[in-house]
């Protein structure tokens, strides 16, 4: 009797990447529906385009690159990107930004630098850099809350949504408008009580601005599915959410009217929870030790106050991330665990004694 | 009820441990034959002190231990010597390995033996000595001989001895059911090792909280007796001798070092049974509890297996269906190695036959990339990073793998375990680990051949400076010779013969060199009649070779064939030669 040979271990738990990636989609629903209620169809129709975008250049690319087509796109990983970035852009946009900013995603930042497990950036937010800077106009503009309508305005319906989309068509006036970051990125000499008194979208919000919070909320929400199922650990968004509130605490400067803004607003607008619980736990791109990852978040939640509240950008999620993925390699040469049996933690270059 | 300390990462693979725990500790018919490696331990291989077709009994000895590090291999029963060749042993690259088979007559005689009860009062040194005898190693991992392991020296004394009944692998119950039936035997069995080790402060026995009945039967038999039985939750790797020292002590065994470095003694509870068996009724080790278990065999149980048992026979006993599974493991799902085939003996660390079906272990599927996750790291035991061990083993960054500690790594598999993209994470710290070790005797070597090459320039160098020193000395002593030609015939009288007796004495000094260099005769015809009966001795070991390569069709053939004709080229050479000299 001749048997198989195979190295051990021979038993494997039933984990995959496959439904790693899936869970990180499903985890998703929450901010989806949030995002829906609130802002209309707009986000739901950037993540059909996305999605379609991204495992059509995927397949060609795969092909090209002489893979298996179904192999790769079995991972889901493609549909993964074109989620985190459909949902961080406007909804009602173009639909060719949504198109060219996937492309850019998945064909530069991932397969270019060797697919799935190999691209040192964040790819979603490769594609969302890409847009902001190349087309400003489109990208700033958002839809309003629900909250916020003007009396007898409603979100453009399923269809109207997809002639604006597809057609250029304009919505309705006061469709669009600023979000919360803007309004303290454009604040001139009120203090923040009286933003929160006399915005609308603080005055009609209930902590953090109105339909933001809600969206913040639901991602938390996603989020916290995530981490009870141990996709990720905790190190990561803690380490940005603690930084991003010990930050806004420290420059809060009691409410002047130069104040950025209340911890509370910062953690709970913009893309601060999407941010910290669906991008910077990329693990592609992020630092790789527990200790890594905190100091990799907590190096985000800086950067982002920083460029909310001194930069040109009124959110600054994705430029933190690409920051900190120069970082990462970085970080992880001082951030190597204990090992067993060790007194000392070591260094990634440390050469062997004699 | 003693603390305990709890491990960095760890995984809690299906245990499948119920399944062969059903019926009591069984016994085989007995087998045809018996196939007994002569390495069944870590270190040197026994020598084989029986001939073919002698008659052994069982408990004889059969091959005796190789200097310190060895362990001598007895007859598992009463039979016939009838092969000493190599054979197919249990390792996972299915080497060939010298064996010993005993082609056994059923009767199962024993040779007579007598142990001793009042070990209190024989001195440490006399009972190490019948472990050794008893060939006893290490069973449950790497087989370290015990004589060995219990005798750590004075500047080393033992505060702490654990007895490990851990058995964290899925499957295996090997343990388990000798515990159950046998608690009796291994306390005394620990008795033995603490008059061994002159009476540590600490026993503890850890355990699991997998098996209560084993926990329960060890109570009765521990108590008064000093010996803590502690227990703690179940979670793999939890039996590795690092995990175990630090769940029970709190003490991490520092890289490189022995556990004898912290004063401690680490020795599996099986091992206790057959220091027992050893000492108070003189049996050496010849059987051990064996584990089949798994979907493809009908019955699944352990067995008091002797020593020697071929797989196939206990495959055939256990209603074994080739079609249901494609592998059979040596061990335990985590760390055992598939068997290349079933003619493999069981030897005295095989605590486990698994032949898993297809649904209970699937073959592999393949390996997706790495998206570093960090499920690995989570579950890594060492607080190592698998996941950049993984990157830098595939880039053969041999610095960095030092740095992020690869030698740290204990091959447990938890790492490959938990990944989601099923990449055989283990396979390449092992293979990466070999490349290393190969370097670094690479390196000796060169630094080696490096010295020695500049030693040589050295000496050459240095004989050349001298030459040409003495070139200098004699250019000048000419020089003076022609700038005082007068005082030269002056003392001509007294110091003409001087130079050219000194000229004399240079060239019959050389003579005599070359005398020496040629050998006599006498020494010549000896060193010819050395090198022929070398020769000899290698022709018939490549004859055998060749034989053996084409017995098993070997594509080895050519290899063999040629090596015969040079040897038997080289051998007619010598032998002429000597006929010249003699003639």
């Amino acid at each position: 009797m001749a048997f198989k040979q195979v190295t051990s271990p021979h038993a494997h738990s039933a984990q995959s990447t496959a439904k790693v990636m899936q869970l990180v989609i499903w985890a998703t629903v929450p901010g989806i529906l949030a995002l829906t209620w609130q802002f209309g169809w707009g986000s739901i129709i950037n993540v059909v385009i996305a999605t379609v975008t991204a495992v059509i250049s995927e397949a060609i690319i795969v092909k090209m690159r002489g893979r298996s087509v179904s192999f790769y796109l079995r991972d889901y990983s493609a549909i993964v990107t074109a989620l985190l970035l459909a949902l961080s852009l406007p909804p009602l946009a173009p639909w060719w930004i949504i198109v060219v900013g996937t492309v850019f995603s998945i064909v530069l930042a991932k397969q270019l630098y060797g697919g799935l497990g190999y691209n040192p950036f964040n790819p979603a937010m490769v594609g969302y850099v890409v847009l902001l800077i190349s087309f400003p106009i489109q990208m700033t503009t958002w839809v309003s809350p629900l909250a916020l309508l003007p009396e007898g305005v409603t979100h453009p319906g399923f269809i109207e949504s997809l002639q604006i989309v597809f057609g250029g068509m304009i919505p309705v006036d006061g469709v669009t408008g600023a979000t919360p970051l803007d309004v303290f990125k454009h604040n001139s000499g009120l203090l923040v009580d009286q933003v929160y008194d006399r915005e609308p979208l603080f005055n009609q919000g209930i902590f953090a601005g109105a339909g933001w919070e809600w969206v913040n909320l639901a991602f938390l929400l996603g989020g916290l599915i995530l981490l009870s199922n141990r996709i990720f650990t905790w190190h990561g968004p803690l380490g940005m959410l603690g930084a991003l509130a010990l930050m806004s605490v420290i420059f809060y400067d009691s409410g002047s009217s130069t104040s950025p803004g209340s911890a509370l607003m910062h953690l709970f607008s913009g893309a601060s929870m999407f941010g910290a619980f669906f991008i910077l736990t990329d693990p592609v791109s992020s630092a790789v030790s527990n200790r890594g990852r905190l100091i990799y978040g907590a190096l985000i939640g800086v950067l982002v106050y920083i460029i909310r509240a001194w930069g040109n950008y009124p959110d600054a999620v994705a430029f933190a991330v690409l920051i900190a993925n120069f970082a990462a390699p970085f970080i992880d040469n001082y951030t190597l665990p204990r090992t067993y049996g060790h007194t000392d933690r070591r260094r990634a270059t440390e050469k062997e004694e004699g | 009820m003693n603390k305990t300390w709890v491990t960095p990462g760890g995984v809690h693979p299906p245990e499948n441990k119920h399944q062969s725990v059903t019926q009591s500790i069984g016994q085989l018919p007995m087998p045809e034959t018996l196939v007994i490696p002569l390495s069944q331990h870590i270190g040197a291989a026994a020598i084989p002190c029986v001939e073919i077709g002698q008659s052994v009994l069982k408990g004889q000895i059969i091959a005796k231990p190789a200097g310190m590090v060895s362990i001598p291999m007895h007859a598992p029963t009463s039979g016939t010597v009838s092969a000493i060749e190599h054979r197919p042993i249990a390792h996972s690259s299915g080497m060939l390995a010298p064996c010993i088979e005993i082609t056994t007559d059923g009767a199962d005689t024993w040779i007579e033996h007598e142990g001793i009860s009042d070990y209190e009062h024989i001195s440490p040194r006399k009972l190490l000595e019948m472990v050794g005898n008893a060939g006893i190693s290490g069973m449950g991992g790497a087989g370290f001989p015990s004589a060995v392991k219990l005798n750590p020296g004075r500047q080393r004394p033992i505060d702490t001895l654990i007895v490990n009944a851990t058995e964290c692998e899925p499957y295996i119950t090997a343990d388990d059911s000798a515990i159950r039936e046998r608690a009796a035997e291994i306390v005394e069995g620990i008795k033995i090792l603490s008059a061994i080790l002159d009476h540590p402060h600490h026993i503890m026995i850890g355990i699991e909280d997998n098996k209560p009945e084993a926990i329960e039967a060890l109570a009765p038999h521990v108590e008064g007796t000093g010996i803590s039985v502690v227990v703690f939750p179940t979670k793999y790797p939890s039996g590795g001798e690092k995990q175990l020292i630090y769940i029970l002590t709190g003490k991490e065994l520092p890289s490189g070092k022995l556990p004898a470095d912290l004063g401690m003694v680490c020795i599996n509870i099986g091992t206790t049974y057959a220091i027992k068996r050893a000492i108070i009724d003189g049996e050496p080790l010849v059987s051990r509890v064996t584990t089949v278990t798994g979907d493809a065999v009908g019955i699944q149980r352990n067995y008091d297996t002797l020593i020697g048992t071929p797989v196939s026979h206990m495959l055939a006993h256990n209603e074994y269906n080739e079609q249901a599974g494609g592998r059979v493991v040596m061990g335990g799902p985590m760390m055992g190695f598939t068997l290349p085939s079933a003619e493999v003996p069981i030897i005295k660390t095989t605590n486990c036959i698994l032949a898993p079906s297809y649904q209970e272990i699937p073959d592999d599927e393949p390996a997706q990339p790495c998206i570093r996750c960090g499920m690995c790291a989570e579950a890594c035991p060492a607080s190592l990073l698998p996941q950049q061990l993984f990157w830098y083993a595939q880039a053969e960054d041999h610095e960095r793998l030092e740095a992020h500690n690869l030698f740290d790594c204990i091959e447990c598999g938890a790492c490959s375990y938990v990944c989601p993209s099923n990449i055989p994470l283990v396979q390449y710290y092992r293979a990466a680990k070999g490349e290393i070790r190969h370097a670094r005797d690479e390196k000796v070597k060169s630094d080696h051949a490096r010295e020695r090459f500049e030693f040589h320039k050295e000496r050459i160098e240095q004989a050349e400076r001298e030459k040409e020193e003495k070139r200098a000395a004699r250019r000048e002593a000419a020089l003076k010779a022609k700038a005082n030609p007068p005082a030269a015939t002056a003392e001509g009288q007294t110091n003409a013969s001087a130079p050219s007796s000194s000229a004399a004495d240079i060239i019959a000094a050389a003579q005599a060199r070359a005398a020496a260099k040629q050998a006599s005769p006498e020494d010549q015809q000896a060193k010819l009649e050395r090198t022929i009966a070398a020769a000899e001795q290698r022709l018939i070991v490549a004859e055998q070779k060749l034989a053996e390569a084409v017995a098993s069709n070997s594509d080895k053939q050519a290899i063999f064939s040629a090596a015969v004709e040079n040897t038997r080229q080289k051998l007619e050479q010598s032998k002429t030669k000597l006929a010249e000299l003699t003639a």
